[in-house]
């Protein structure tokens, strides 16, 4: 499990690398948005590092780019091709955001730094990790703005989870800022959080005092994991 | 001429493409830090989103269509435009050394531009001549050329800036993209 907690709250793709931001400010404008490009961003990475580790030794280095992209590609029109067969309200929303999980820097890199280097299951556990901490970043950010935005949460799940979801609806305020729907919002947002991040885990790094050197990780993912309640 | 006019004025201000789509993000928060760099990374993106929308245009209409396999566009346009980032660096390799040593660096980082695959996907999905496809795919460019030298302008001036500690990095950077974002607010309704 050390893998996964890693890849999901130390190594975090968006707070520690700042991969992937460009649909995470996208598509963060509501829970449902921000649910559905992370399913759809797990499928492709695991579909991704699954396949890349399973035939990382028939792949020439020199080619080895390509070779990702190409396999990124594949899985990133899956993706597409089972949103819209499942979701299809929601993909039409989201559609270009789908589309464009391939030029992700986040799942090619984690394709080139851990999957073309280790097997099957440790690269799975890696992917699985990167697209939980993704996830969490998304729908941090998610549910902040559209509590914001809009005073409520999980505004229209009936176009991922079924007629059934339309009463999970929460109506928690009257009224919103609908500054954090907007574009200036995203990165505004997205930015408070972050110096929240830095805020609070720069409290208890200031007040540590390290006794051994093997403390040193487990503090760091204390500290990622503090951010969370934050958001 | 009007209707191209408002398509360029469209996607360079209006919708631009990093202020207002979050196209492009990781080279404009990325290789934003100094001018010179960014006016460079603009100019590169500039050449190759021009090149690879056109040629996509091309391959969609020509190939994809009449075969019937537009669900395969992601990847095809993925191979486009690293073929064509390919091509233009050997090209600049051979006719100009000097704009290689410019841009060279920049040049491989573009296959992983989402902005490049974006302009290609929004103009099928408005369905835009080729003619017009190049005339979004220049503007889309030369909106992010501008928002990236304009943002390392400021962050020039926020390296000498006093930033709270838990502002400093990322988070003010975001914040700063966030009041410019705001600006560009100014432009909606502009044309549309």
């Amino acid at each position: 499990m050390s893998v996964f907690r890693h890849s999901a709250l130390a190594n975090n793709p968006v707070w520690a690398q700042l991969l992937g931001l460009c649909p995470l400010l996208a598509v963060s404008s509501s829970v449902v948005n921000a649910l559905g490009l992370a399913l759809a961003s797990t499928l492709v990475l695991l579909g991704a590092n699954g396949s890349i580790a399973l035939v990382r030794h028939r792949i020439p280095a020199f080619a080895r780019l390509p070779c990702f992209v190409l396999i990124i590609a594949t899985f990133t029109t899956l993706a597409m091709l089972l949103m819209q067969a499942f979701a299809f309200e929601l993909y039409l929303r989201i559609a270009l955001f789908i589309q464009i999980i391939v030029t992700n820097c986040m799942i090619l890199g984690r394709a080139e730094a851990f999957a073309s280097r280790q097997p099957v299951i440790p690269a799975l556990k890696d992917a699985a990790g990167t697209a939980a901490g993704f996830a969490l970043a998304l729908l941090a950010l998610g549910a902040t703005r559209e509590l914001i935005a809009s005073g409520g949460l999980f505004a229209g799940m009936d176009t991922l989870f079924g007629p059934t979801a339309a009463s999970w609806q929460l109506s928690l305020i009257d009224g919103g800022l609908l500054l954090a729907a907007l574009p200036p919002g995203a990165f505004i947002i997205a930015g408070l959080l972050l110096a929240a991040g830095q805020a609070l885990a720069g409290r208890p790094a200031g007040a540590r005092r390290p006794t051994t050197e093997q403390t040193e990780p487990i503090k760091q993912t204390e500290q990622t994991t503090d951010t969370d309640p934050a958001a | 001429m009007a209707e191209l006019a408002f398509i360029l004025i469209g996607a360079l201000l209006v919708n631009n493409f990093v202020l207002a789509q979050f196209l492009g993000l990781c080279p404009f928060i990325g290789a934003s830090g100094q001018y010179d760099t960014a006016a460079a990374m603009g100019l590169a993106t500039t050449f190759v989103l021009t090149l690879a929308a056109a040629s996509s245009w091309i391959i969609h209409q020509f190939v994809l269509l009449p075969l019937d396999l537009t669900y395969l566009r992601i990847i095809a346009f993925i191979v486009v435009i690293a073929g064509t980032v390919q091509l233009t660096e050997l090209y600049l390799k051979s006719t100009s050394p000097l704009l290689h040593q410019v841009l060279g660096i920049y040049l491989p980082l573009i296959t992983s531009n989402c902005a490049v695959l974006g302009v290609t996907l929004l103009a099928l999905q408005q369905s835009l001549t080729f003619v017009e496809t190049l005339v979004f795919a220049v503007g889309a460019a030369l909106g992010f050329t501008l928002v990236m030298v304009l943002f390392a302008a400021i962050r020039e001036r926020l390296m000498h800036a006093r930033i709270p500690a838990p502002f400093a990095g990322a988070p003010i950077t975001l914040i700063t993209a966030g009041i410019l974002s705001l600006a560009f607010m100014g432009f909606a309704g502009f044309g549309s």
